[in-house]
């Protein structure tokens, strides 16, 4: 456990200044813990985990909006455990639950049960839907068909600049709504 | 979208650099602060006799106070807009502003009263006192909210109760100055109403605002 939570701080660093490799890897590094912990949580609620993969999803965009409050002296499990505590939270909040998120919830996963996985989640997907047409478009092609900023650029006849405010602003806005939705 | 196909987007915005939720509190209050500096420049204004009034003890006291409220509450709302970050360790910051204002109490009650306790204790502008401090406040609350909103804070009321305290305190600093009721008695009561209501206000909006 410890060694993980060390790598992650590792990559964490590296990610903010400025390797976007090591982001990438952190992030899918982190994913399978925060599914297992979402899943144990939803339990816990007596709901059905099928929906662990919104809270996941929730969570990862928190944590790349949000980690400029990292404070990179820190460890960066802790930090991310909180976002997963409260998103979480909300989630389970806006389904009408009472709220019961064991604070271990995050912390004990064992490696064991965390398999390399990737799934689909309904909220994201839906709330895509909603964004501007631009936004969408620049989410699209880099996300799902895994074009690059510059092919993504090309193909849109946009600056690279443009590509990336636009992929920000559509992550924001994305997030902003399935936090109000 | 699956998960992967997200992870690929957040990574290729890596890039995006924000600016530190320090710097943005800064920023926004010093927007506002020209805001609430007009309000006291139009109804309040420094007292005429601000000059021998700084040879009062009390009238300095009251600076202390505010001033020991107000950046404790700004260093513990950046403390909280750490996800992570817990009140334990921190909130005895805030009993700053309580043990002076205890002490001045203290000093003021072994001297000779200049005045009635009564008359001390409700001063010629407690009304103004509790209509100017919150309207003061007001801008800065706004804009510590916002600066706010850049961080992550787990406890989006208490936060926003922070926030309310710092923007009372900036205000009732501006106030102080103002004000020509210098007893502690008079500081203790109706500041602490004031501040009360702005924090309050703050926790009330912080609830829904600062949510992430």
């Amino acid at each position: 456990m410890r060694g993980r939570e060390d790598e992650w701080t590792g990559l964490m660093r590296s990610a903010m200044a400025g390797d976007d490799a090591a982001y990438h890897r952190l992030l899918r590094a982190v994913t399978p813990v925060l599914r297992a912990a979402a899943r144990r949580g939803l339990a816990r609620a007596g709901q059905p985990p099928d929906q662990a993969e919104d809270i996941v999803q929730e969570i990862l965009l928190a944590v790349h909006l949000k980690r400029h409050t990292w404070d990179s002296e820190a460890p960066f499990a802790p930090w991310l455990f909180a976002i997963g505590r409260n998103k979480l939270i909300d989630a389970l909040r806006r389904r009408g639950r009472r709220v019961f998120v064991n604070i271990d919830d995050f912390a004990e996963t064992l490696p064991g049960e965390t398999p390399q996985e990737t799934a689909s989640a309904g909220e994201v997907t839906a709330q895509l839907n909603t964004l501007p047409q631009r936004q969408r478009d620049v989410l699209q092609s880099i996300a799902v068909d895994s074009t690059s900023i510059k092919d993504t650029a090309a193909k849109f006849s946009m600056s690279e600049g443009a590509v990336r405010v636009a992929l920000h602003r559509g992550l924001s806005a994305l997030t902003a709504k399935l936090r109000d939705h | 979208m699956d998960t992967d196909q997200l992870i690929r987007s957040l990574a290729a915005d890596n890039t995006h650099r924000a600016p530190r939720v320090g710097a943005m509190l800064t920023m926004a209050l010093l927007v506002a602060a020209p805001l609430s500096i007009l309000i006291f420049a139009t109804f309040l204004g420094v007292r005429p006799d601000v000059m021998s009034a700084m040879h009062n003890p009390f009238f300095d006291m009251k600076f202390a106070v505010t001033l020991s409220l107000a950046i404790p509450a700004i260093i513990i709302s950046l403390h909280l807009s750490r996800p992570e970050a817990l009140m334990r360790g921190w909130g005895w910051l805030l009993l700053l502003p309580v043990g002076l204002l205890a002490v001045a109490i203290g000093s003021e009650a072994m001297m000779a009263p200049a005045m009635p306790m009564t008359m001390r204790l409700v001063g010629k502008n407690s009304r103004w006192c509790m209509l100017a401090i919150p309207a003061m406040s007001l801008p800065l609350l706004a804009g510590a909210l916002f600066g706010l909103r850049h961080g992550a804070p787990s406890r989006p009321a208490l936060a926003g109760a922070l926030a309310g305290l710092l923007s009372a305190g900036l205000a009732a600093t501006l106030y102080a100055s103002h004000c020509t009721d210098d007893s502690p008695l008079f500081v203790a009561t109706w500041y602490t109403i004031a501040t009360a209501v702005v924090t309050a206000i703050g926790a009330a909006v912080g609830s829904k605002v600062l949510r992430y």
